[in-house]
């Protein structure tokens, strides 16, 4: 196995053709831009198509077509772009297509900033675009699993016909660090639901319109079930140091290695501060925060956001125990220092209680 | 009766029509669908179905469809044929669809000379949601939502998006043709197979402009919409070959 020294962006992109993505359509935007470039150079000498589209919207409608016909698809782009995609995000969910869709998330509301930003946590998480689905969420934290989550996001993708989205942000899109890539995925299985021309056969349908409600039901409830699967198979997260810990904080993504740096700063004065990251937003681990909230005496949140995911956190825990949040919105970055602090607060709050 | 044509194959048998009487879309459906039996294409073609009313066209089309977001049909069968360079495709759109909502992918898939082929159905108005102004609605045409009638004041003009695209030299072919009567309907299926061949040939894109009556939105009976083709909607858009960059035969 070769370890290279790669970028975030350019680590999307050698995963992607590495699963056997043969179809990149994007925009650009700040800071994704790495991402497209790569693709640009890489995927024609891997015999696949780059097209930089009009639009973010028409990038993701390309989508669409290219996933139609069997062909495993990505795009990209950051925050705003992200909002102009929701749209065919839905569509690919209605019509039950898959494809990979990075996030590199920057601030935000409107045009916001192009630092690292988790504002876009609720959009990712609660479906995004309109109607009554979701969408398998991947938060890496690193170079390395910005690797191999995308490769997995393209076999999740495929294997419950959904798109699927990479939520990472500006900080681990620019990083550069030590990567393994996993083995290249030379031919992929016939997708027997494809539209492929009729041939011999009938002719085939993709449709998400239905003019009978009931109809319409039965698709909802049939996406419903697919996502309840998906719940039970498919939830990922990481412990750190939780087994003996009476504080534990809650952070995914990059959020989450700036609390591991403030918890291996506490333990150092004796805190027993633990860490639980999940690491699929949607499905949200809320199992393991609800049996650990009974071994604890506090959960604190970190995100770069107003809290978001925050919202999760006191949905699993269900109001066993303190939550307390500690947030950076818009593109802010905070500091392990930062977060040692209010671990320090909380506790030294705990045992005064 | 025997039938001196025999039906075509990629035309659905047996169904009930949607469209009101004298709409114009099932006449380009039926026309479509011996095209691609002359040209021998069916068992490759995928149709993108729009929003609007033809997004059921997969209902009388027996050929692959797909639905597309409003306005993004383009950019779906840009994805298609990028995908599959060997599938034949067709993007079916109306005027709203095409040169309102989805402008953008309109002008730089046929900038690109995506190889697909679309079919702009121009009927004055947004059908499917009740006769509204359409990009394509005449100055002083009445409509639900310029219920005195167009004023380039405060709507603009009529948009001629086929004249705009025929000006790109991705674009191989564009013909703007009527489906109002026995002649016009030779003509715009003459228009289809040119549009298609050049498809085939992998020359560009490709577009058919079809003038199409829906008289229930026009609030005309379906002879006076025809004749309201000819007299009226063909003077601000006239009919012919707007741009043939094929190669000449030697």
């Amino acid at each position: 196995m070769n370890k290279e020294f790669m970028s975030g962006n350019h680590s999307f992109g050698e995963a992607a053709i590495r699963a056997g993505c043969k179809h990149y359509f994007g925009y650009p935007i700040t800071p994704q831009n790495e991402l497209g470039e790569y693709m640009s150079e890489h995927l024609p000498k891997a015999g696949g198509v780059f097209l930089q589209s009009e639009s973010e919207t028409a990038a993701i409608n390309m989508v669409e077509g290219a996933s139609a016909v069997g062909a495993r698809v990505m795009t990209s782009s950051s925050s705003p772009g992200i909002s102009l995609k929701q749209e065919g995000i839905s569509y690919l969910a209605g019509l039950e297509l898959p494809a990979v869709i990075v996030n590199v998330m920057r601030g935000g509301p409107g045009l916001g900033d192009i630092s690292a930003a988790q504002g876009d946590y609720f959009q990712a998480t609660r479906g995004g675009g309109h109607g009554d689905y979701r969408t398998p969420v991947y938060a890496p934290a690193s170079v390395q699993e910005i690797a191999d989550l995308t490769y997995k996001a393209f076999d999740t993708a495929d294997k419950y016909r959904t798109p699927v989205m990479v939520l990472s942000d500006g900080l681990i899109g620019q990083m550069k660090e030590p990567v393994v890539f996993p083995k290249k995925i030379e031919k992929l299985p016939e997708k027997e639901w494809a539209l492929r021309g009729m041939g011999s056969g009938p002719s085939r349908l993709m449709a998400s319109f239905h003019i009978d409600p009931a109809v319409i039901e039965r698709h909802n409830w049939k996406l419903f079930r697919k996502y309840q699967e998906i719940e039970k198979n498919e939830t990922m997260y990481e412990t750190y140091m939780t087994d003996d810990a009476d504080i534990i904080a809650i952070a995914y993504g990059c959020t989450a290695r700036i609390a591991k740096g403030a918890i291996k700063r506490v333990r150092k004065d004796g805190i027993k501060a633990g860490l639980i990251r999940p690491i699929t937003l949607w499905p949200f681990p809320s199992q393991i925060i609800k049996d650990t909230a009974s071994k604890i005496k506090k959960y604190i949140v970190f995100e770069m956001s107003t809290g978001q995911m925050l919202d999760d956190v006191l949905l699993a825990v269900e109001g066993r125990i303190k939550v307390q949040f500690h947030g950076r919105p818009g593109g802010a970055i905070p500091t392990p220092a930062e977060f040692a602090r209010i671990i320090y607060r909380e506790y030294q709050l705990e045992s005064k209680s | 009766m025997k039938l001196k044509n025999p039906w075509p194959i990629y035309f659905k048998k047996d169904v009930e029509t949607h469209y009101c009487p004298g709409c114009g879309h099932g006449i380009v459906h039926r026309l479509i669908s011996e095209a691609v039996e002359e040209l021998d294409v069916g068992k490759r073609t995928i149709c993108v179905n729009p929003a609007g009313c033809a997004v059921i066209a997969y209902n009388y089309l027996n050929v692959d469809c797909i639905e597309s977001a409003h306005g993004r049909g383009t950019a779906v069968a840009t994805g298609l044929k990028r995908a599959r360079p060997d599938l034949f495709v067709i993007s079916y759109q109306g005027d709203g669809d095409l040169a309102a909502i989805g402008t953008a992918e309109t002008i730089h898939s046929a900038n690109r000379g995506e190889c697909f082929t679309a079919v702009l159905i121009n009927n004055a108005v947004y059908g499917m949601t009740g006769g509204q102004m359409a990009p394509t609605t005449l100055l002083s045409q009445k409509t639900t939502t310029t219920p005195t009638g167009r004023t380039s004041g405060n709507d603009g003009y009529p948009l001629h998006i086929t004249d705009v695209v025929a000006t790109f030299k991705g674009v191989a072919y564009a013909e703007r043709v009527a489906v109002n009567g026995p002649a016009a309907v030779q003509r715009a299926k003459k228009a289809l197979k040119n549009a298609f061949q050049a498809q085939i040939d992998g020359l560009g894109y490709s577009i058919i402009e079809v003038l199409s009556p829906c008289p229930v939105n026009w609030k005309m009976s379906p002879i006076e919409a025809w004749k309201w083709i000819d007299d009226v909607l063909s003077k601000e858009f006239p009919l012919g070959v707007l741009a043939d960059r094929r190669p000449k035969a030697v």
